[in-house]
C-alpha cells in the first residue's frame, strides 16, 4: 500500500516536472496512431463489405432449386437479421396490346421480388423526359412490373404499356436503369423484368421444368450476428441449396477487397513500427534520467525490489493512462475521418466496435513495457555507491537482451497485426535488415570519415561526437533511418504502388463481352466487329467440359470441405485452347507450351487458384466429359491470373488439339466506346443467337470500390505520418542531455556559440543524410517486396525516394536537432554542468 | 565511553585495472564512539570516497569487515544493508544530490517517504524551516544557489533523525564564504542533535573543525589526531600500522 501511494506521489512529481511529456506523447500518439488506423480500417472494411453486397442486394443470399424451406427466413428474423425472397427464372415477354403474331416475344430475365428488395444498395429508376433518374422507394406493386432500359428498347414500349408474362398480363409501372445483380460465375444474360413477387402464382410459370432460382437475401446489422447466423445454415443446407456472399460470386471484387485490406494492414504495421520506436526511444530516455533517483533511493535504504516495484508501478500507472487517452484520441481522430469520408461510402459506416480499442490499449502498454521492463530491472540494480562516484558505470543490460524482449513484443504484434504471414515477414525481415544494415553503414561511414583530411574545427567535433558514441550514433541512425524508411513508404512509395494498383484497371479494359458466337459465325462477326473499332477483336473459342476424373480416380466432390471448391467441381468448366499464353496470365509452375505447338502431348495449364482449391498438382492427369467424350490431359503448367483485367480469361487452357472436334463457341471481349450504341444492332440482325453482355457497369461499380479503397488509405496513412513525425523528434530527445552537458564543456573551454552550433549541425547533417541514405534503399526494397510478392502489380524504382531520403533526411535531421539543441548554447555553462553534472 | 557505532577492520579495496591490481585502501583499522564528530582527510586518490562507500555499505571490500551499530556489513546482503542505512545513516554529498524533478520539500521527504514516515511532510517542512529555507520549499533545485541546494541537502540527511552523518567534500561545490556558511549549519545541527559526523575532505580548516582527524595516504591510514577540544589544538596519536 505505501508502496502504491509513493509510486502515485512520484509519478505526479514527474509529470508536474516535465519528466514525462516525451514518453507520454509517444506513448499517446502510438496508442492514437495504432487506435485510429484500426477503427477506421475495422469500420472501412466493414463498410467496403457493405459496398460490394449492394452488388448482391443483401449481406448473403441463399439460393435454391426450389422453394427454400420456411425455416430459413424464420430463423433469419429470429436473429434479428432482415430477409427478403426473390424468386428468378426466365420467360418469354411480350407486348399484350399488339396482335400475338405481330409482337416479338423476348427472353427475359424475371425477377419476382417482396417487399423490403434490395436489402443492400437501391432501384434505379429512369427519371425521363430530361428528368435525373431516381432511386425506387420501395417495389413494383402487384399488377406492376418495372422493365428495364434493354427490354424497353427491345419491345419498343413505354411506361404504361402492357406486357404478357406467362399467363398474366401486367402493366409497366417504371422504366429500370438499374438494380443490384451479381450473375453467378456466368454473366447475367438478356434484359431484366422486376415484378412483385405476389403476381407469380398468376404467370402460372413455376412449373416442374422451368428453372427457376429461388432465391432469400439476408442483411445482417453486424459481422457477428451474420456468421452466426452463417455457421447455423451451414448445417441445414440440402443439396441444390447453397449460400453466396459477394467474394465468393465475383474474383475480381474479392481480389480488390482483399487488396484494400492489406493496404489498410500495411498501415496499421507501420504505425505499430513507428509506435515501438518512439517508445522504445523515449523509454530509455526516460530510465537514463532516472538513474540518479534509483541510486538516492538505494542509498536511502529503498531494497532493490521495492525499487523496481516503485518504477514498474509508476510505468505501468503511466502506461494505463496515456493508453487510454491514445484510445480516446484514437476514438476522435476516427470520428474526423469518417466524418470526411461517409459521403463517399454509399452503405454507410457500421459503428465502431471495442476490439480496435482493446487492441491498441494492449499495444501501447505491451511496447512500453517490451522496451521498458529489461532497463528497467537494470535501473533498480544501479550501484548505490554511484551517489558518491559519478563516474561509474551505467548499470547495463546484456546488449541483446535488452532489445530482444521489445523486438520480440514487434514482432509479435506486427504478427498480429498483418494477419498474413507473408507481409508480416517482409516487414519484420526488412525492419531487422534495416537496423542491422544502418548499424553497420554508421560503423563503416564512422571509420571512413576518419580516414579522410579533417577540416574545420566544427567538422571535427561533430565527427567525433558520432564515432565517440559510435554504438549510440549507430542505434539512433538506424532509429531515425527506420522513421524516415516509415516517411518515404507512406509517400512516394505508398503513391506508386496506389497508382500502379489504379493502373492496372486500365482505361481500355473491355466493358462488351460477345458470348454464344457459333463457329461458322466467328470469321464474320469478327471482321465486322474489326472495322468498326478499327482494331483486330480477338475471339477465344469455349468448350464447356465437367472435370470427371483425376489421375484416373472418379472425383469425389463431397471430399472438398470448401464449399467454393465443391461448386467449383460440381459444375462445368469453360475449356479453351490457344497457342500462345494470353495477356494478363503468368506461369508460376512447370512450362507452358511454346508458340505453334499443338496436339494432346502438351497436355494443359491449369489456373493456380483452381488447382489449389482442387488440390490438383502439376502432372495430375484431369479428365473431362465434354458433351460426351472424355478428354484427358496432363496438368503441364499453372498460371497466375489477373481476374480484375477483365479480359476473357480461363481456368483450364488447352494446346490447339485435343477439342477441336468438341462443340464450341466463341467469346470475345473489348471496349466499345461509351458513346458508340449501335454497334451491336447489325450483328445481331445477322447472327440472332449472338448475346452480347454489357459489363460496364459492373466495372464501374469495381472502380468505384477502388477509387473509395484508395482515399480511405490515403486518409489513414497521412496519420501514421505524425508518428513518423514524433520518432524523429524522440531520436533527437534522446542524446539532448548528452549535448547539452557536452556544449557547456565546450563553452566553458571557450567554443564560441557559432563553433558549437555549426559543430552540432554538422553532426545532425551527417546523421540525417545517412539515416536517409539507410531509409531510401529500405524503402525501395521493402516497396519493391511488396509490389512484387504481395500485391503482384509491377514494382518502378522511383529516384525521388533517394533524393528526398538523403536530402531531406539531412535537412530534416539538422533542423529537428537545432530546435531541440539550441538552447543548450544559450543557457549559461555552469547552469547546466550544475544540472546535469 | 560508548560502544563504538562504526568499526573498520582490516579494510581493503583492490580493483583491476589493466592487467595489474590496484590497491585503493590497504588495511584500514579503527572505530568511531558515538557522538564523536570524526574527519577523514587526505590528498585526491588517497583513498577517501572508497572508504566512505565501504563504510556506509555502498560498496564491498575485498577484505576485511565493516561494523555499523554492531551490524557487520559483510553478513547482510545488498537489501539488508539497504535497510540498515535508513535506520542509521544521513548522507551529504559534495555535489548535493538533489532530484531535479522533486521541489526542496519533496527531496527532504523522500527518504522519510521511504522509511514509511506518515508525517514525511510536516518533518521535512520543520527542517526545512530550521535549515533557512521556511520560503523555498516549493523551488525546484535549479532555482536554488549551490548554499541553498547543500542546505537542503542538509535537512534531508537530518530529517531521518540518523545516528551517524556521512557527509563527502560538503563544502567542495561552494566558494569559501557558502562553504563556511554550511559547514556551520552542519555543526551546529550536529551539535543540536548529538549526531555522529563522518566527513571526508582534503579541506583542512574544515577537518580541524572535528573532534578527530583521520589521515589518508596511499590507501593507509598514517594518522590519528584527536584534539583536546572541537575547533581546538589537536593531539597527536601514533596509529597501529598493520603488519
Amino acid at each position: 500500500m505505501r508502496t502504491l501511494a509513493l509510486g502515485l506521489r512520484m509519478l505526479r512529481r514527474d509529470w508536474r516536472a516535465g519528466e514525462l511529456r516525451v514518453l507520454v506523447a509517444a506513448l499517446v500518439l502510438a496508442v492514437a496512431s495504432v487506435g485510429t488506423v484500426g477503427f477506421f480500417a475495422d469500420r472501412v472494411k466493414g463498410a467496403l463489405t457493405r459496398q460490394a453486397n449492394l452488388l448482391l442486394g443483401g449481406d448473403l443470399m441463399i439460393t435454391g432449386d426450389r422453394p427454400l424451406p420456411a425455416a430459413f427466413a424464420e430463423r433469419a428474423r429470429a436473429d434479428g437479421l432482415a430477409t427478403t425472397p426473390v424468386i428468378r427464372f426466365n420467360s418469354m415477354v411480350q407486348r399484350a396490346d399488339v396482335p400475338a403474331d405481330g409482337a416479338a416475344a423476348i427472353l427475359t430475365d424475371v425477377k419476382a421480388v417482396g417487399a423490403g428488395y434490395p436489402l443492400r444498395g437501391s432501384v434505379t429508376l429512369v427519371g425521363g423526359e430530361g428528368r435525373e433518374d431516381r432511386v425506387a422507394a420501395g417495389i413494383p406493386p402487384p399488377g406492376a412490373a418495372w422493365a428495364d432500359v434493354r427490354l424497353a428498347q427491345r419491345l419498343g414500349i413505354g411506361k404504361g404499356a402492357r406486357l404478357s408474362v406467362g399467363e398474366t398480363t401486367i402493366v409497366v409501372g417504371e422504366i429500370l436503369r438499374s438494380e443490384p445483380e451479381v450473375a453467378g460465375v456466368v454473366f447475367s444474360l438478356g434484359p431484366k423484368l422486376l415484378m412483385n413477387l405476389d403476381d407469380v402464382p398468376a404467370t402460372n410459370l413455376l412449373q416442374p421444368g422451368n428453372r427457376a432460382s429461388h432465391r432469400l437475401l439476408v442483411a445482417a446489422p453486424g459481422e457477428a450476428a451474420l456468421e452466426r447466423y452463417r455457421r447455423w445454415l451451414g448445417g441445414e443446407l440440402k443439396a441444390g441449396q447453397r449460400m453466396e456472399n459477394v467474394r465468393d460470386l465475383r474474383p475480381e471484387v474479392r481480389q480488390t477487397l482483399e487488396r484494400a485490406e492489406k493496404f489498410l494492414g500495411l498501415a496499421a504495421l507501420v504505425a505499430v513500427l513507428l509506435a515501438a520506436v518512439a517508445i522504445a526511444l523515449a523509454a530509455s530516455r526516460y530510465l537514463r534520467r532516472h538513474l540518479d533517483a534509483a541510486a538516492m533511493m538505494r542509498c536511502f535504504g529503498a531494497s532493490r525490489g521495492r525499487t523496481l516495484a516503485l518504477f514498474a508501478l509508476q510505468f505501468l500507472v503511466l502506461g494505463v493512462a496515456a493508453c487510454a487517452a491514445g484510445v480516446l484520441v484514437a476514438l476522435g481522430g476516427q470520428a474526423l475521418l469518417v466524418g470526411t469520408l461517409s459521403s463517399l461510402m454509399d452503405a454507410g459506416l457500421p459503428a465502431p466496435t471495442w476490439g480496435p480499442a482493446l487492441a491498441s490499449f494492449a499495444t501501447g502498454l505491451l511496447l512500453l513495457f517490451g522496451f521498458a521492463l529489461p532497463p528497467l530491472v537494470a535501473l533498480s540494480g544501479v550501484p548505490p555507491l554511484r551517489v558518491l562516484r559519478r563516474d561509474l558505470p551505467r548499470p547495463k543490460v546484456a546488449g541483446v537482451l535488452a532489445y530482444a524482449l521489445g523486438a520480440a513484443t514487434v514482432a509479435m504484434l506486427i504478427a498480429w497485426q498483418a494477419r498474413e504471414a507473408q507481409a508480416g515477414a517482409i516487414m519484420v525481415g526488412g525492419v531487422g535488415a534495416l537496423l542491422l544494415v544502418a548499424a553497420l553503414a554508421a560503423w563503416g561511414l564512422i571509420v571512413l570519415l576518419k580516414r579522410l583530411p579533417q577540416r574545420g574545427v566544427s567538422w571535427r567535433f561533430g565527427l567525433a561526437n558520432l564515432s565517440r558514441r559510435r554504438f549510440a550514433s549507430s542505434l539512433q541512425i538506424g532509429a531515425l533511418a527506420l522513421g524516415l524508411m516509415a516517411l518515404l513508404l507512406l509517400t512516394l512509395v505508398r503513391g506508386d504502388l496506389m497508382q500502379a494498383w489504379r493502373a492496372n484497371l486500365p482505361p481500355d479494359a473491355p466493358n462488351q463481352f460477345l458470348v454464344n458466337v457459333l463457329p461458322d459465325q466467328a470469321a464474320d462477326a469478327r471482321a465486322t466487329l474489326s472495322q468498326r473499332f478499327g482494331r483486330d477483336i480477338a475471339f477465344s473459342p469455349m468448350v464447356r467440359g465437367r472435370l470427371v476424373e483425376v489421375n484416373g480416380q472418379a472425383l469425389d466432390t463431397t471430399r472438398f470441405a470448401d464449399a467454393r471448391a465443391r461448386r467449383l467441381a460440381e459444375r462445368e468448366f469453360n475449356l479453351s485452347w490457344t497457342d500462345a499464353l494470353p495477356g494478363g496470365n503468368r506461369v508460376v509452375a512447370g512450362r507452358f507450351w511454346p508458340p505453334g505447338a499443338r496436339g494432346a502431348e502438351q497436355g494443359m495449364s491449369l489456373e493456380d487458384g483452381i488447382a489449389e482449391s482442387l488440390g490438383v498438382r502439376l502432372g495430375d492427369a484431369l479428365t473431362f466429359d465434354v458433351a460426351g467424350a472424355r478428354v484427358t490431359a496432363k496438368v503441364t503448367s499453372l498460371r497466375k491470373v489477373d481476374w480484375d483485367s477483365f479480359r476473357v480469361n480461363f481456368f483450364a487452357l488447352f494446346p490447339p488439339g485435343p477439342l477441336d472436334d468438341k462443340p464450341v463457341s466463341y467469346i470475345a471481349a473489348f471496349r466499345a466506346p461509351d458513346t458508340d450504341h449501335g454497334w451491336l444492332a447489325p450483328l445481331v440482325q445477322k447472327h440472332p443467337n449472338i448475346l452480347a453482355i454489357d459489363v460496364g457497369e459492373l466495372m464501374r461499380q469495381v472502380q468505384g470500390i477502388v477509387d473509395r479503397v484508395s482515399r480511405a488509405i490515403e486518409f489513414v496513412f497521412l496519420f501514421t505520418l505524425a508518428g513518423g513525425l514524433l520518432v524523429l523528434q524522440a531520436a533527437v530527445a534522446a542524446t539532448q542531455d548528452e549535448r547539452r552537458f557536452d556544449a557547456a564543456v565546450l563553452r566553458t573551454l571557450g567554443a564560441s556559440r557559432r563553433q558549437l552550433q555549426s559543430a552540432q549541425v554538422a553532426e545532425f547533417l551527417l546523421l540525417g543524410a545517412l539515416a536517409g541514405l539507410v531509409a531510401a534503399a529500405g524503402a525501395t526494397a521493402i516497396g519493391w517486396a511488396l509490389s512484387d510478392r504481395v500485391f503482384r502489380i509491377p514494382f518502378q524504382a522511383n529516384p525521388l525516394v533517394w533524393l528526398y531520403g538523403v536530402g531531406g533526411g539531412a535537412l530534416a535531421v539538422a533542423f529537428a536537432g537545432w530546435l531541440g539543441t539550441r538552447n543548450t548554447v544559450r543557457q549559461p555553462p555552469l547552469a547546466v554542468i550544475r544540472q546535469l553534472g | 565511553m560508548s560502544s563504538p557505532i562504526l568499526r573498520a577492520e582490516a579494510l581493503s579495496k583492490t580493483v583491476q585495472s589493466g592487467d595489474d591490481p590496484l590497491t585503493i585502501l590497504d588495511g584500514v583499522t579503527f572505530e568511531v564512539a558515538a557522538g564523536d564528530t570524526v574527519a577523514i582527510v587526505g590528498a585526491s586518490g588517497s583513498g577517501k570516497t572508497t572508504l566512505l562507500g565501504l563504510l556506509a555499505g555502498l560498496d564491498r571490500p575485498t577484505a576485511g569487515d565493516v561494523w555499523l551499530d554492531g551490524h557487520a556489513l559483510s553478513g547482510e546482503d545488498e537489501d539488508e544493508r539497504a535497510a540498515l542505512r535508513q535506520r542509521l545513516l544521513g548522507f551529504v554529498f559534495q555535489s548535493f544530490q538533489l532530484l531535479p524533478a522533486l521541489t526542496a520539500l519533496e527531496n527532504v521527504m523522500l527518504p522519510l517517504e521511504l522509511a514509511g514516515a506518515d508525517d514525511a511532510a510536516q518533518r521535512a517542512r520543520t527542517w526545512l524551516d530550521r535549515v533557512g529555507l521556511a520560503r523555498r520549499v516549493r523551488h525546484y533545485p535549479r532555482q536554488l544557489s549551490g548554499g541553498e541546494q547543500q542546505r537542503v541537502a542538509i535537512a534531508r540527511a537530518f530529517a531521518g533523525d540518523p545516528k551517524l552523518l556521512m557527509a563527502d567534500e560538503p563544502t567542495g561545490n561552494l566558494d569559501n564564504a557558502t562553504g563556511a556558511e554550511v559547514a556551520d549549519l552542519m555543526f551546529r545541527l550536529n551539535r543540536e542533535h548529538g549526531t555522529t559526523l563522518l566527513l571526508v575532505t582534503h579541506d583542512l580548516a574544515l577537518a580541524r573543525r572535528c573532534g578527530r582527524r583521520l589521515s589518508l595516504a596511499g590507501g593507509r591510514l598514517v594518522g590519528d589526531e584527536r584534539a583536546s577540544r572541537e575547533g581546538g589544538g589537536v593531539r597527536d596519536t601514533p596509529v597501529a600500522r598493520p603488519a
